[in-house]
């Protein structure tokens, strides 16, 4: 009974936070966007898009979430996990660049800007009363957000049978970045985005390595509790990447 | 037709930054997939060497792309 608690919080704790934080970072970028479209453009089309995407991006989990239970758990563990993977060392990647300074941090209020910018400047076409330019501005931000939102729910989720505390995850970082929207009215730029994508990196490319063994029939030491020691390893080795790349004189201005 | 290959692209491009670790990352997972299995070697072991290999990629791919950054 005790080690089943024990299995259960190895993943548990890990999607939970994994799927809290991607989708902190994702919906941080949609706001940005949905918040110039208001700005310039009205809240009624802002809203209107997003409302629309969320209801798709809500269909879509119902459809796909309980499809996988059909497909072979070894097949879905492979598949989720390489996918898992290319997500997240493609994220860990980008993200030991910029700590390093190798490549520019992203700046939210840069994106607000030039959001606003383009905004401003695009014609209007209203169809049945509704600015159609803006409601597909708003729309698309979030389906694109939210799909990744999405498929991180389902994979880190579904695999392990934790979807609902993974989608509790992803609706609480929904929850947050909504009411800091609403607050502040302006994009979030303090948020240390690029410290949370290199959590999230390694959470994901951790959660990938182990699904992909197990999907392979390799044996984990320590079983479940091997995906801790695969988050200390990944993020050991991302903090050591960059370092490294400090150390060797490698910074932006260097680059100018 | 044209916002269909627009949003094929966005997809791909959740997985897809630099093409070369892509690639590396698949070809990894492939041989872990056919090979590993095969191979007289404790399973522990082998668990072990795929998370090697993920590192040894991912390792190479930061510092090449910081050489080819700094390069320019």
């Amino acid at each position: 009974m005790g080690s089943e608690i024990m299995i259960d919080w190895a993943h548990a704790g890990p999607s939970v936070l994994a799927a809290f934080l991607a989708s902190l970072v994702e919906f941080v970028e949609a706001l940005t966007v949905v918040l110039a479209v208001g700005a310039i453009r009205g809240w009624r089309p802002a809203l209107a898009g997003a409302g629309l995407a969320l209801l798709t991006l809500a269909i879509l989990v119902i459809a796909l979430g309980p499809a996988l239970a059909r497909i072979p758990l070894a097949t879905v563990q492979l598949v989720v996990g390489t996918l898992l993977l290319l997500f997240g060392l493609r994220w860990l990647r980008k993200a030991i660049l910029r700590a390093a300074g190798i490549i520019p941090l992203h700046d939210e209020t840069a994106a607000y800007a030039a959001e606003t910018d383009l905004l401003a400047h695009s014609p209007r076409h209203f169809l049945a009363g509704w600015d159609t330019i803006a409601v597909a501005a708003s729309f698309k931000i979030v389906m694109l957000e939210g799909i990744e939102v999405v498929f991180i729910v389902i994979a880190i989720g579904a695999v392990s049978g934790l979807l609902v505390p993974a989608g509790i995850g992803a609706g609480a970082a929904l929850l947050v970045v909504i009411a800091l929207g609403i607050a502040l009215h302006r994009p979030l730029a303090r948020i240390p985005e690029n410290t949370l994508k290199f959590v999230v990196g390694v959470l994901l490319s951790a959660f990938g390595a182990f699904w992909v063994g197990e999907g392979v029939g390799l044996a984990w030491p320590g079983a479940d509790w091997s995906i801790l020691a695969l988050i200390v390893a990944f993020l050991a080795l991302a903090l050591a990447m960059v370092a490294l790349c400090r150390s060797r004189g490698i910074d932006l201005e260097r680059l100018t | 037709m044209k916002w269909i290959f627009a949003a094929a692209r966005e997809l791909v491009s959740l997985f897809v930054d630099d093409g070369s670790l892509v690639v590396a990352v698949l070809a990894w997972v492939a041989l872990a997939a056919l090979a590993f299995p095969a191979l007289p070697i404790d399973r522990d072991w082998l668990a072990v060497a795929l998370f090697a290999g993920l590192a040894l990629i991912l390792t190479e791919n930061v510092l090449r792309a910081a050489r080819r950054k700094t390069r320019r």
